[in-house]
């Protein structure tokens, strides 16, 4: 019963990164322009030295047996994506070869091809006939859909009129309810609110178990992967750098993303944005202005971000934004110099440094992840995902040297109870 | 080069096909791919037609008063300003409309086809399947207009009391070389509109110097002899001319040499349209 239905051998995709131009498309414009120099000039053809080639997916090659769960796991930009890509041909491999036997429906997206003006009735049909199903499965598995996404009273109201969460449950549940042989699943869970997440969950998981279906599912929360999936893959820089069981894939991730926060963030490469600024360090204070390891439940503590500024101008309409998140990336909190009214202005070219103060730390003790994310007049400066990791050692939040236990709440807040006279 | 046994347990059914990926391998599924698909061709189809005048408050009667308010102007223009003749016994908005016809679902079509690949990018970058499929039903709603303009040209015969004969039969013929003229160039389009968003600039010129370049206003026997064979340069002249004997019984002949030229120009676009849009659309989804 262990049939190979994936097989993959030496498998790449090079795209080639112009870093001339920051346009998404080329204007005709300028290759005549190019054309027409060329001419002119009479320069030998060389090639543009400002292309580059970019491996997205280098050298890989794994065999999956039908059945499997397989979680992809891995930072941004290792590779998932156009991992998943490739398998359900949307683009084109550069090297090596993918033999898949069996039908394939991928899901990169949830509600791919919706239109806003059509109903939900009317949708139900677009997207199912977009992801591969035909007319008479669509009619024969219509009222289960509509039941599994509770959109009965709203089938022929536009969806430009659903709430987002209706429209998310709309295009799951028709997703949900493909019937093929192989499922291509990529991070389409992190939306949706939580009981809806965990119907998907449980619906993902019966169609994993009881028909047998082989499932691809790549996924930044590591609970689901490890709920779902019972072998993992670990994808860093577009190589394969573990695979085996799902477990033991997971805790390779999370002690590389620990590993990884010991590297200076002036060192991560695995950052967007126009690059007029680059934060490049990041230290942690207590409220005596001492440099600490880690903060403490309930304390004051101080970010001291420090960045360069490249563009030796002037910083203006300069917005912080960071994000505390879970290891497991749930995000918990966001801290946004906009939230609190107090967005940059203008910022003098000779400054280095910005400061983070939260007064009363209300997390519980543990591990915790920050995200970066730094615009200037709206457009993005600097962005960096998992910049940098602290830890929460327990405190006496809330005066009575008690905290709550783990796994039991991880974010604190003053409260009281009271019995009404 | 390795080969993988056929793996099959004797208990387990024979598998479907065996599907393999590999660079510059995509061809040998792809015609197969787009009947399997033919699905997706026909609600892409409906979804444009159903969206098309959806909010409208008139809804599908725009596609009557497109063709009539132009015919109305060009009768002004050209038969009460310019004082043109009709051609034979036909009243001229009968003349006008009639090319209309196929003008204007040449125009739509070329337009929607050429814009479809860019209006549909969500699609082309999250879902496989054979593109082709794109434009060749983004086509379908101007066939629609089409019918619909049909309709108006039989309300307006009758309401002149003119009666086509025999040769209507053949104006299917001319829809034919219409439809493929917009395909053809509608594939180049969009592809190339894939790389070079100037073509979304392009098109419409196209189209309205078309408009002008066209005989739909007017009866291309006002076009010098001489001048006859370099007018038909324009595909669009043979098949308006096409439409025209088809359906205004008149005794113009047809110009043979020029619908010769025009056949054999859309064959040519049709086939290389198909061809480019072949070769670069594995890239599509990198570059879109």
């Amino acid at each position: 019963m262990s049939e190979t239905v994936i097989s993959i051998e030496n498998l790449g995709k090079s795209y080639r990164l112009n870093h001339q131009s920051q346009e998404r498309y080329v204007a005709l414009r300028d290759v005549i322009a190019h054309k027409v120099k060329g001419i002119f000039t009479r320069k030998p053809k060389v090639e543009n030295p400002k292309t580059e080639e970019f491996w997205a997916v280098k050298d890989i090659s794994f065999d999956i047996k039908r059945g499997d769960v397989v979680g992809i796991i891995g930072r941004n930009g290792a590779g998932k994506s156009t991992l998943l890509k490739l398998l359900s041909r949307i683009t084109e491999p550069t090297t090596g070869r993918i033999r898949i036997r069996g039908t394939v429906a991928s899901l990169l997206e949830v509600g791919t091809g919706f239109h806003p003006e059509l109903t939900g009735r009317e949708n139900i049909y677009l997207n199912g006939a977009i992801l591969g199903m035909q007319r008479e499965d669509i009619r024969r598995k219509f009222d289960e859909i509509v039941a599994f996404a509770e959109v009965e009273r709203f089938l022929d109201t536009p969806i430009k009129r659903y709430s987002s969460g209706m429209s998310v449950r709309l295009a799951f549940a028709v997703a949900a309810h493909l019937e093929p042989e192989i499922l291509i699943v990529d991070e389409v869970l992190a939306v949706g609110d939580a009981s809806f997440q965990k119907r998907c969950m449980g619906k993902m998981g019966e169609v994993a178990k009881n028909e047998g279906r082989t499932v691809l599912f790549v996924s930044h929360q590591m609970a689901a992967v490890e709920n779902l999936c019972q072998s993992g893959i670990l994808l860093e820089r577009g190589t394969i750098i573990e695979k085996g069981a799902a477990g033991d894939v997971i805790r390779k991730y999370l002690s590389d993303l620990s590993k990884l926060a010991e590297i200076s963030l002036a060192d991560r490469e695995d950052r967007k944005g126009s690059g007029e600024i680059r934060f490049s360090s990041v230290t942690l204070q207590n409220e005596k202005r001492e440099t600490v390891n880690s903060f403490v439940s309930g304390e004051k503590s101080i970010f001291v971000l420090k960045y360069k500024n490249h563009s030796n101008r002037d910083l203006r309409q300069l917005d912080v934004e960071v994000r505390i998140e879970t290891y497991r990336g749930h995000r918990l909190i966001l801290l946004k110099t906009e939230l609190c009214g107090e967005a940059f202005q203008l910022v003098s070219k000779d400054n280095d440094t910005i400061e983070l103060h939260i007064d009363k730390l209300p997390l519980a003790p543990g591990r915790y992840c920050t995200t970066l994310f730094v615009t200037m007049g709206g457009g993005i400066v600097d962005w960096v995902k998992e910049a940098w990791f602290f830890d929460v050692e327990p405190g006496d939040f809330y005066g009575t040297g008690k905290l709550p236990p783990e796994d039991e709440g991880l974010v604190l807040t003053p409260h009281h109870f009271s019995i009404p006279e | 080069m390795i080969t993988s046994p056929v793996l099959q347990s004797p208990d387990e059914p024979v598998v479907s096909q065996e599907i393999v990926i590999e660079a510059g391998k995509t061809e040998l599924h792809y015609w197969r791919d787009l009947w399997r698909y033919r699905e997706l061709f026909y609600f892409l189809a409906w979804r444009d037609i159903l969206v098309r005048y959806k909010q409208t408050a008139i809804g599908i009667a725009w596609a009557v008063i497109q063709p009539l308010s132009t015919t109305l102007v060009s009768v002004f223009v050209f038969e009460h300003l310019a004082k043109m003749k009709s051609e034979g016994t036909a009243p001229y908005a009968v003349m006008v409309l009639v090319a209309q016809l196929p003008w204007q679902f040449f125009s739509r079509a070329l337009t929607e086809a050429s814009n479809s690949l860019i209006s549909n990018t969500n699609l082309i970058s999250k879902i496989y399947f054979p593109r082709l499929i794109i434009p060749a039903s983004s086509v379908i709603t101007a066939l629609v207009d089409f019918l619909i303009s049909t309709g108006l040209v039989v309300v307006v015969m009758i309401f002149y009391r003119f009666a086509p004969d025999w040769r209507a039969i053949t104006a299917p013929l001319f829809l034919l070389l219409a439809l493929g003229g917009a395909m053809g160039a509608g594939l180049w389009f969009a592809a190339l509109n894939v790389s070079y968003r100037d073509f979304r600039y392009i098109v419409p010129f196209i189209v309205t110097i078309g408009a002008s370049v066209s005989p739909v206003g007017y009866s291309s026997s006002i076009v010098p002899e001489k001048w006859r064979l370099l007018y038909s340069l324009n595909p669009m002249v043979g098949i308006i001319d096409g439409f025209r004997w088809a359906l205004l019984g008149s005794e113009i002949p047809l110009y043979i040499p020029g619908l010769a030229i025009s056949t054999i120009f859309i064959t040519i676009v049709l086939i290389t349209g198909i061809l480019y849009f072949r070769a670069t659309e594995k890239r599509f989804a990198d570059v879109i």
